[in-house]
């Protein structure tokens, strides 16, 4: 018998707002993507060095799982290995892709610069969050046009049910220009939440993402 | 009865040819295919890549479609999902069906020219690959650096297992560009000749493009047909920094005791990451002897064709699947004179040895780790 799954906690950072679990914790009208992340990082008294390294995306992906993980004890709770990280966007990691092309623009002023090419690669954003939160599970990066509710509800429950993971940070993280747009969910088995926000299936994990 | 996932059919092109078999012949001549290059277009100074010949490749394409119509990355995929399904009783039009692009920069080549159509999103490179082959499904895109091909792999097998769908096909594609070589060169990563993986004089890698599909299902085809099976594929992460290998290579050895942990049978063969950097070639020998399996015979493809990036996991894990399947395990070329900290069995030159299963195993930038076994039936 396969358990049930639950949303246990989602945090999501677009159009200038911070919300976690339903509730608006922060907002800062008017700020581009870099203001709006740095806002945040200085709102929620974030200390993290390496934060101010990373890429845009990286940095959005970081903040968000910061915190929706801030009292979930999930370390405690789950084995670090037991830890799964299962994220995807839209547009990969096309705005450090553009910052990497600007250093090879021209033969004349030629720059490449390791800091900015590691952040190249989608996936780096889910070894920001493991490296912070001592996580060595399952990762993996999907890329896709939008947000799909559907392949999160089918591939899911095959990492918990094929015992790969016992919990998993999940979902979108997306930076393309001025737009950005960060939906991450807690998902763990019901029977080690309290009940949860709302079950891991396609019609609520659409509500728990188009909640403002 | 547990599900058991086949291989019906593969393909890879790289430098040096555009089938397996192709590959395979010039493997056994212990032919390279990482040449100096001195495309200006590609960079300011001649570099060493493993390049598949453009006019070639256009040339194949254009039996099969107008080259003018795709871009030379879809080029590379549809010639190889092409040459792969000749050879697969399957229909790629069915409604279980799937299709899993594995790469790491798909189109990027098009950023330098000032694209802004939706050419640069994976997620519609993989869209013009559905239209061409008139996919049911939206296909799947998988972007995890240097381990994407064994996480494609590994992800069909899970979608397989769970019945989601009957038949994968699994494309791992990535194409040289000035952005991949600049970026590497910034890293200090890339080696001053052919790359020599596990070699004590070995000084980084060399880059290499090609495209390989492996097309797995649990349809029961006939006994020839299904004669290799996938096991689970599983990956870890180091959380240890974003660029450089754990120096006790735990990610990859959690991924490794993973991927055997329910699998029946004893490693034959090894087919390992071996990019020739000093840092990774150490931690997977690191790795190989704490997971107990450092008198296995080892081998990494990388000085044949070079690090083929996204595309690397699919196409190393068909040709150790044609290993499997004709009794042939490979040289490592470039391999000379044992230069890891740890003792590990190294193929030094191609020979005939019957085994029966095989270890895949990657890591790449971000800390990820991947794992994944093959056998035979």
């Amino acid at each position: 018998m396969n358990d049930q799954l639950v949303i246990s906690g989602f945090c999501t950072l677009r159009q200038h707002r911070v919300v976690h679990n339903g509730k608006l914790l922060f907002e800062d009208p008017g700020s581009n993507t870099v203001e709006f992340l740095t806002a945040a990082y200085n709102h929620f008294r974030i200390s993290y060095p390496k934060f101010h390294k990373m890429d845009q995306l990286a940095k959005l992906g970081f903040l968000t799982t910061e915190i929706l993980l801030k009292d979930t004890d999930i370390n405690s709770r789950y084995k670090a290995d037991r830890i799964g990280i299962i994220l995807a966007n839209s547009s990969s990691s096309l705005e450090s892709d553009r910052n990497h092309q600007k250093t090879i623009a021209s033969r004349d002023n030629y720059f490449p610069s390791p800091s900015v090419f590691v952040y190249t690669l989608p996936n780096v954003v889910i070894g920001e969050i493991c490296i912070k939160n001592k996580i060595n599970g399952e990762g993996n990066f999907f890329v896709m046009e939008r947000f799909d509710p559907l392949f999160f509800a089918n591939y899911l429950p095959q990492l918990f049910n094929n015992d790969i993971v016992d919990c998993s940070i999940t979902g979108w993280t997306e930076v393309n220009g001025n737009d950005y747009e960060s939906v991450i969910f807690l998902i763990e088995k019901k029977k080690h939440t309290d009940g949860g926000i709302a079950n891991f299936t396609v019609s609520e994990i659409e509500s728990v993402y188009i909640r403002k | 009865m547990a599900i058991e996932v086949t291989v019906k059919s593969a393909n890879i092109i790289t430098s040096l040819g555009f089938t397996t078999s192709e590959n395979a012949q010039a493997l056994l001549a212990g032919k390279t295919g990482i040449m100096l290059s001195s495309d200006a277009k590609l960079a300011p100074t001649p570099f060493y890549a493993s390049l598949v010949n453009t006019r070639h490749l256009s040339e194949r394409f254009s039996q099969i479609a107008d080259p003018g119509k795709y871009t030379r990355f879809e080029q590379l995929a549809i010639c190889s999902v092409n040459d792969a399904l000749l050879n697969a009783d399957i229909d790629i039009a069915d409604r279980k069906t799937i299709f899993i692009l594995s790469t790491t920069k798909g189109n990027i080549d098009l950023l330098e020219s000032g694209s802004t159509g939706n050419s640069l999103f994976l997620w519609d490179t993989a869209r013009v690959l559905r239209k061409h082959f008139r996919l049911y499904n939206e296909p799947l895109v998988i972007s995890d650096a240097c381990i994407s091909g064994i996480q494609a792999i590994t992800t069909a097998v899970r979608l397989l297992k769970a019945g989601s769908f009957d038949t994968c096909i699994i494309n791992g594609t990535d194409i040289i560009s000035e952005f991949v070589l600049s970026g590497f060169n910034s890293f200090k990563s890339l080696s001053s000749g052919p790359c020599r993986p596990f070699d004590l004089s070995r000084d980084g890698l060399s880059l290499g493009e090609g495209s390989g599909t492996l097309i797995l299902s649990t349809l029961k085809g006939d006994m020839a047909e299904d004669s290799v099976a996938a096991g689970d594929g599983f990956s870890t992460n180091d959380a240890n920094h974003i660029s450089g290998p754990s120096r006790t290579g735990e990610g990859l050895l959690l991924a490794i005791k993973r991927a055997l942990r329910d699998f029946p049978l004893s490693i034959g063969y090894i087919s390992a990451h071996g990019t020739a950097t000093p840092y990774n070639d150490e931690m997977e020998s690191i790795a190989i002897n704490r997971a107990g399996l450092q008198n296995i015979p080892v081998n990494s493809f990388k000085g044949y064709w070079g690090h083929t990036l996204g595309a690397a996991g699919v196409i190393e894990s068909v040709m150790s699947i044609w290993s499997l399947q004709n009794g042939v395990l490979f040289g490592t070329l470039g391999f000379k004179e044992p230069g890891v900290s740890m003792p590990l069995n190294i193929i030094t030159t191609s020979q005939k040895k019957d085994i029966r299963s095989c270890l895949k195993i990657a890591s790449g930038f971000g800390g990820c780790n991947a794992a994944i076994t093959f056998f035979r039936k």
